[in-house]
């Protein structure tokens, strides 16, 4: 396909709420669920901040590592569940604050915790055709966690950003290929003007998340007559802590292939932010000649696997911006009441 | 020019006044005036009026119209002036030109702030268009918080307590318990101004002046015909004016306002006085830190002492230099177009004698200092007793 | 705020562009469209802020304007940016009690404000504590 990964970059806002926080407001036990979900804490956005204040920091960051031009963007496209508004695009927000305005074209997408790698397929198809010199793909998302449902305590906030770039010097990872795959399944949705998302339960499990993340790394490796052994990490989307681990060992990925890319202990799920930082945390650690394997998710149901070789550039261009992990750890804890204050569940 | 000379004063009593209309106190305030220079209406040439925000608190504008039709002075020409909360000082300023040039002989300056008919948010809303709308208003500055800004680099750059913060309110409280027309007669402790609710830290609820209706109104006639009115004219020795960048970021300083040094320079030199002149002063005291910064900035006091001579008791009654007997905007309340003008009627009153229980003896200079915003506009005038 | 008076200033707002003076080289923000000092003679074109500076003052503000009452309390400072002008902004993303005259800041893209649950959002200028 001859295209590549010029720049990427994260956001991850700072306060996080602790499972024993929440458990202990509902009454709940909290060991048994940080258990269940292989979790600790998730990440909750300050008041002053959205899935676009969040898409504009990761795409700052990732400008920045790329070195390039933002003029020379040719698209933008932003995945999430979670936009400041129902219609105004907010790639147009980050296309202001990048300063890549007006010689480009600009979307949002929507596809659950898949939309920012939908928006990689569509920057990896612009480039290779010649379309566009590069372009830029972002997931981000405020998760909503309804009061009280299991999903409050994973449902986090933050955001990943991908430039891609034909290959060549510049990349400092090549994209090998990507396959897909796609179902009508409504394994999780919203309602238009519901505050919150509903779910299958269960369902979200066999027939959701493992069908498809399966089929999809399945489909992959077998057009690329690839095993498991030859990638150094895989990185799958991550609701909770347990799913991806479980998925990786059905295909034959070993513990160690997949906790360097395992954030959601730390920070949550951050839904379409989910896989790209999952990604961006394993570029920052990965030697040149890493194979990476990359399986998005996305409720309705698809999923996105990617296939990445590092290359030699990564060294001189990973310190450019802030990594992960400067994020992770930059942290702040609060209580419940100030959770809902924040997440605007209590309203002055 | 002409010399001119205040023949006549009236104030309505400030405070909430739920059962006046804005037209009923610009009314009270004239007729008391007249009453006072015991002038027929029919003398009077000309008017200026002080109003910030008629439009935002009862949605009129064109008021100057409307306030000569219901005082009952139709033609006479009647000029609306806006300068934020120096709108009744830069009244009076274009008044004493007016009547100085001799374009016109008996001048009326006046001032009115109708804000109560409206919930007090959109009052706040209301007072903060005062301030850089792009630059200060939009991230969220108010008129508290861009002088809590000043307060906190005045604690930074001179060692400025809270407690001399609170001293100026103390002062205030105290002096219009002796001014039947201001809008608290009750007295107050440091510690209850220290115990206040914050607002914007440094400053609390009474470090802040409060909201209130009121009209105040001043009648100018050159000093020659003074006489025929009133045996007690007041001189209007110096006026002076001066501007200055409309947000407080753009100045080079956060613990002075230029446009005070700068406007009362201008009043001086044409009174022919320096500050040790003054024998009292009224002075834009909107929060407690704009008092110490005024006596600084009109040169009453060091760069940085106003706070210690707060504290010292050199701006009380009977101190050195006594600084708002009206209780100032803190104690009297700030109607704001009227501040300006009873400014000068309090000042009027002291000189005549006239101050009760507050009375300055023998006062013969005094001073009046309005301020419009966080220092944008500012207007001095100096007064004398005329003999 | 209506919608044609925000949009004018989004590059500004949100990329700390301001302007400087051709010919005294004095740099602006926010934007000026007249050199105080050259006046007529001046010759004023963008020019883009690095987002770093220092607060010269600050004040913890507990009661709020209309639409930022759900951010109270909040840090407002003076912050002098490193190329010379000064700004009023939020300090944000810290404990607002850490906020002193001196701290070093960088700028990050923040949600100001909106215009009511209908109107628009306003994006633009905030601080961070480095």
């Amino acid at each position: 396909m001859d295209v590549g990964i010029v720049g990427y970059g994260v956001y991850i806002p700072r306060y996080r709420i602790k499972v024993e926080e929440i458990a202990r407001v509902w009454g709940a036990d909290a060991e048994r669920i940080k258990r269940g979900l292989f979790l600790e804490e998730k990440s909750v956005p300050g008041p002053d901040e959205d899935s676009a204040t969040i898409a504009v920091e990761a795409a700052r960051n990732a400008v920045k590592r790329a070195g390039i031009n933002p003029q020379d963007i040719g698209a933008i496209y932003v995945g999430s569940e979670s936009p400041p508004y129902a219609v105004k695009p907010t790639a147009t927000i980050v296309a202001e604050a990048i300063e890549a305005t007006p010689d480009l074209t600009a979307a949002d997408y929507e596809f659950a915790c898949k939309a920012g790698t939908a928006a990689i397929q569509t920057c990896m198809g612009m480039v290779g055709s010649g379309m566009i010199k590069y372009g830029l793909a972002i997931g981000t998302d405020t998760a909503q966690g309804a009061p009280g449902d299991p999903l409050e305590y994973t449902a986090a906030a933050g955001g990943g950003a991908v430039i891609v770039g034909k290959d060549g010097g510049q990349t400092l990872a090549t994209i090998e290929d990507t396959y897909s795959y796609t179902t009508d399944t409504p394994d999780f949705w919203r309602r238009e003007m519901r505050p919150y998302p509903k779910h299958g339960g269960r369902f979200t499990g066999k027939p959701a998340y493992f069908k498809h993340v399966l089929s999809a790394a399945h489909g992959l490796l077998r057009r690329l007559q690839l095993t498991p052994k030859e990638f150094t990490y895989a990185v799958f989307h991550q609701p909770n802590g347990k799913f991806p681990l479980q998925a990786g060992k059905e295909l034959g990925f070993t513990k160690e292939q997949i906790m360097p890319g395992l954030l959601t202990p730390k920070i949550g799920n951050t839904y379409s932010g989910a896989s790209m930082i999952g990604l961006a945390t394993v570029l920052d650690q990965a030697k040149p000649g890493d194979k990476i394997l990359v399986v998005s998710f996305g409720s309705g149901a698809g999923s996105d696997a990617f296939a990445i070789t590092v290359n030699d550039s990564i060294n001189a261009k990973r310190d450019a911006a802030p990594k992960t992990a400067d994020y992770i750890n930059n942290k702040t804890n609060i209580d419940y009441s100030t959770y809902a204050k924040f997440r605007q569940l209590l309203v002055r | 020019m002409r010399k001119v000379a205040v023949i006549g004063v009236g104030l309505t009593k400030f405070g909430e006044l739920w059962d006046v209309s804005f037209r009923q106190m610009i009314i009270e305030a004239g007729a008391r005036a007249i009453e006072d220079a015991k002038i027929d209406g029919k003398l009077i040439d000309a008017m200026y009026v002080g109003n910030m925000s008629a439009g935002q608190f009862i949605s009129q504008e064109h008021i100057a119209s409307l306030i000569a039709d219901h005082a009952g002075l139709i033609p006479m020409p009647c000029t609306r002036v806006e300068a934020a909360c120096a709108s009744g000082g830069l009244a009076l300023r274009q008044a004493v030109i007016t009547v100085a040039s001799g374009i016109h002989d008996i001048v009326v300056a006046a001032g009115i702030e109708k804000m109560t008919d409206v919930m007090t948010e959109q009052t706040t809303e209301a007072l903060a268009t005062a301030a850089d709308q792009e630059w200060e208003a939009f991230v969220g500055a108010t008129f508290p918080g861009i002088y809590a800004l000043m307060a906190r680099r005045h604690m930074y750059e001179f060692g400025t307590t809270e407690e001399q913060l609170a001293k100026v309110a103390v002062k205030n409280h105290h002096n219009a318990c002796f001014n039947p027309c201001a809008q608290y007669q009750m007295e107050i402790t440091v510690e209850d101004v220290l115990n206040s609710a914050p607002v914007n830290t440094p400053l609390k609820l009474l470090d802040c002046s409060p909201i209130t209706d009121g009209a105040a109104c001043v009648i100018l006639a050159p000093a020659e015909m003074a006489k025929k009115f009133t045996d007690t004219p007041v001189l209007i020795t110096g006026t002076g004016q001066a501007s200055d960048t409309i947000s407080l970021h753009d100045r080079p300083t956060l613990t002075g306002l230029a446009a005070t040094t700068n406007a009362a320079e201008i009043a001086y030199k044409m009174a022919g006085v320096g500050p040790r002149d003054i024998d009292l002063a009224e002075v834009h005291d909107c929060f407690t830190i704009a008092e110490i910064m005024a006596i600084e900035d009109l040169g009453f006091c060091k760069k940085g002492e106003g706070g210690k001579v707060t504290e010292q008791g050199e701006t009380a009654i009977g101190g050195r230099i006594p600084i708002n007997t009206s209780g100032g905007l803190k104690g009297k309340g700030h109607p704001v177009g009227a501040t300006g003008i009873a400014q000068a009627a309090e000042i009027v009153l002291q000189l005549r004698g006239e101050a009760g229980k507050r009375q300055i003896y023998g006062a013969e200079i005094g001073l009046t200092h309005n301020v419009g915003g966080s220092g944008g506009t500012a207007v001095v005038h100096v007064f004398k007793r005329g003999d | 705020m209506a919608v044609p008076r925000f949009w004018r200033e989004i590059p500004n707002r949100y990329n700390l562009i301001g302007t400087r003076c051709g010919k005294c080289n004095k740099v602006f923000f926010p934007p000026r469209y007249i050199c105080p000092r050259c006046r007529r003679i001046g010759k004023l074109e963008p020019y883009k802020l690095n987002g770093r500076g220092k607060v010269v003052s600050y004040t913890i503000t507990h009661v709020a304007p209309n639409g930022f009452e759900d951010q109270t309390p909040y840090a407002l400072a003076i912050i002098e940016l490193d190329e010379g002008p000064r700004l009023t902004a939020q300090v944000t993303d810290c404990d607002p009690n850490k906020v002193e005259i001196g701290s070093r800041v960088e700028v990050v893209f923040r949600r100001i404000g909106q215009e009511g649950e209908d109107g628009p959002i306003h994006y633009g200028y905030k601080f961070k504590l480095v």
